[in-house]
């Protein structure tokens, strides 16, 4: 989108966040619904937006009919603040919510919307965090028929996706899920928390800051409420197990940008061939490396 | 000894059903089918008991209601009229009362099911092991190391060569296929276990060694079961107890040897002597 861009003066009287008011109460009932029970998938009325369904309109209408005046609003597509996705997505809401800040850090956000990755830093009772969702449902892969997954959602019947698991492990002696990894909510809905990597996973447990997922061509929101229990499956004697980032001697590798090592790290080949690791939260590492300059710049003064 | 299934009236029709449905079906009408309304009677009036460790043989030729009894006892059907008390330790189960979530964790727990056509039991998208973990973790184990073990314990007791439990079902021969889903009937060691139409369809040396197979299995942990079959051999061999059924009704019950050497019903004594 053009930064420059301005929206035509007979086109000017749309509402505040673009969605009308209809449809931004009948998705806060559907968030309130999602809150009340927990992991549950609520159906609700996805509308059309101006850009291609799968580019994060699930999360986009969570955000429009969430955010208000005064709010301070930060967009991540895996964990990074300037990539195309999120930066099409923030101009969007810039453009039709007038009054709302925007933001890339992390601390300074009411509301994050995120593609893929859950920041890096800690979120606080006072942040809510929309996640943008793919697929909803973590039984499609075992059950094409959507009425069959319902009754097995109700019945808390999750043993063909175990079994799934069982079989990874018998082929490759490990869990093969990266991303999307299913995770049961305050004991009973399993979800597909998004296409968030394993390493995101623990934060999602007795997580402070209330998370939303939306699904925009699937129509489904749902929610893990703060301070909730969020426990992925697994086995009793094959437990979950993160990223680890080891290197061939067995050292948890650090950005090649900052030095972290208690980060997530993006996979990087540079022209030679040669791999670099990357933290794949821009802001994170942004913040390691404006802290590392000032200790000096101390130092000299 | 001690009684595990009461089952009284069941009766299951498809379609509307009308008042005349009943007396115009059944054998003396020579058919299931209502001439009023065009419903089908499939069952009506089926009564039995079934005791721990006994196996019950339902005999009669197809369309006769016999499947349909052990669907609607299994809740992969539900039935028309009829209960049915299942007794397990110091409780009973009024089966067609329950809810959706307390059947199915009968049927996860305390029932197994071997169908004739394995691809009904089993699911041919993941591994002979992965077929009978599936059942260990719908009864809640969740254990690896343990469903690893039981899952080739029981592979071997029916016996499936262990070396091949990580393999799909779909490269095995209908014999072995249905020693999988044996396996799988068995791994939650169910009190009752039904069996429909085990044997058809497999060659006879095949049919022998999984009738042999169940009879082991029987004597080992006394499970008790029911045999659905059209096949006189593997009620002879199997069953101490038989009903038989025609058009829906059972025409004639008693014990195995009885019913085989002095068939009472017309139909029995034809079917008796057709086999030999």
């Amino acid at each position: 989108m053009n930064a420059g861009y301005e929206l035509p003066l007979d086109e000017a009287a749309y509402s505040f966040g673009f969605l009308d008011e209809f449809a931004k109460r009948e998705i806060r009932r559907t968030v309130l619904k999602a809150i009340s029970i927990p992991g549950y998938q609520t159906p609700y009325a996805s509308r059309e937006m101006p850009m291609g369904r799968g580019f994060g309109t699930g999360g986009l209408q969570l955000t429009l009919s969430l955010v208000g005046a005064g709010d301070t609003l930060k967009v991540i597509d895996q964990g990074s603040d300037d990539s195309v996705n999120a930066v099409n997505l923030r101009q969007f809401v810039e453009l039709t919510c007038p009054g709302v800040n925007t933001t890339e850090h992390t601390a300074e956000a009411s509301l994050i919307q995120s593609r893929h990755r859950i920041p890096e830093v800690a979120l606080t009772e006072q942040q809510v965090l929309v996640l943008q969702v793919p697929y909803p449902d973590p039984l499609v892969v075992v059950e094409p028929s959507e009425a069959r997954r319902k009754v097995m959602h109700g019945e808390g019947d999750y043993s063909r996706l175990l079994t799934k698991l069982y079989e990874d492990i018998v082929q490759f002696n490990e869990i093969t899920i990266s991303h999307r990894y299913p995770t049961r909510i305050n004991g009973h809905y399993v979800i597909d928390p998004s296409p968030i990597p394993r390493y995101d996973i623990p934060r999602l447990h007795q997580s402070k800051a209330l998370v939303l997922l939306g699904a925009g061509r699937e129509r489904k929101i749902y929610a893990v409420p703060p301070y909730t229990e969020a426990v992925p499956l697994a086995f009793d004697d094959v437990p979950f197990r993160t990223e680890d980032f080891l290197d061939e001697q067995g050292q948890r590798r650090a950005c090649a940008r900052c030095g972290a090592r208690d980060s997530f790290l993006d996979e990087l080949i540079g022209d030679d061939g040669r791999k670099t690791w990357h933290c794949s939260d821009s802001d994170y590492c942004n913040d390691r490396l404006a802290d590392q300059s000032q200790p000096s710049a101390e130092f000299v003064r | 000894m001690k009684k595990i299934l009461e089952v009284r009236g069941l009766a299951k029709i498809h379609g509307r059903g009308c008042a005349h449905c009943i007396d115009s079906t059944g054998p003396e009408m020579d058919t299931n089918i209502c001439a009023h309304c065009g419903s089908v009677v499939a069952t009506h009036g089926v009564s039995f008991d079934l005791h721990e460790g006994e196996i019950l043989g339902i005999m009669g030729e197809s369309g006769s209601g016999k499947s349909t009894v052990v669907k609607t006892l299994f809740f992969d059907d539900a039935p028309s009229a009829g209960e049915a008390l299942f007794f397990h330790g110091e409780r009973q189960w009024n089966l067609f009362d329950l809810n959706a979530a307390q059947q199915r964790w009968l049927r996860n727990h305390r029932f197994g099911m071997v169908y004739q056509n394995p691809h009904l039991g089993l699911n041919f998208n993941v591994t002979a092991g992965g077929n009978i973990a599936e059942r260990l973790l719908m009864s809640d184990l969740a254990h690896y190391g343990e469903i690893r073990e039981r899952a080739r314990q029981l592979l071997s007791r029916t016996e499936v060569l262990p070396e091949r439990m990580d393999e799909s079902p779909r490269k095995f021969s209908g014999g072995m296929q249905q020693r999988v889903q044996i396996a799988k009937a068995l791994a939650t060691r169910p009190p009752l276990l039904f069996l429909d139409e085990v044997t058809t369809g497999l060659d006879l040396s095949v049919q022998a060694r999984i009738l042999d197979l169940i009879l082991e299995i029987q004597q080992e942990l006394g499970t008790a079961m029911i045999v659905v079959t059209h096949d006189l051999g593997v009620i002879r061999l199997l069953a101490g107890r038989t009903i038989v059924m025609k058009y829906g009704r059972v025409i004639e019950s008693g014990l195995t040897d009885q019913i085989l050497e002095d068939p009472q019903h017309a139909y029995t004594q034809r079917l008796v002597a057709s086999a030999l």
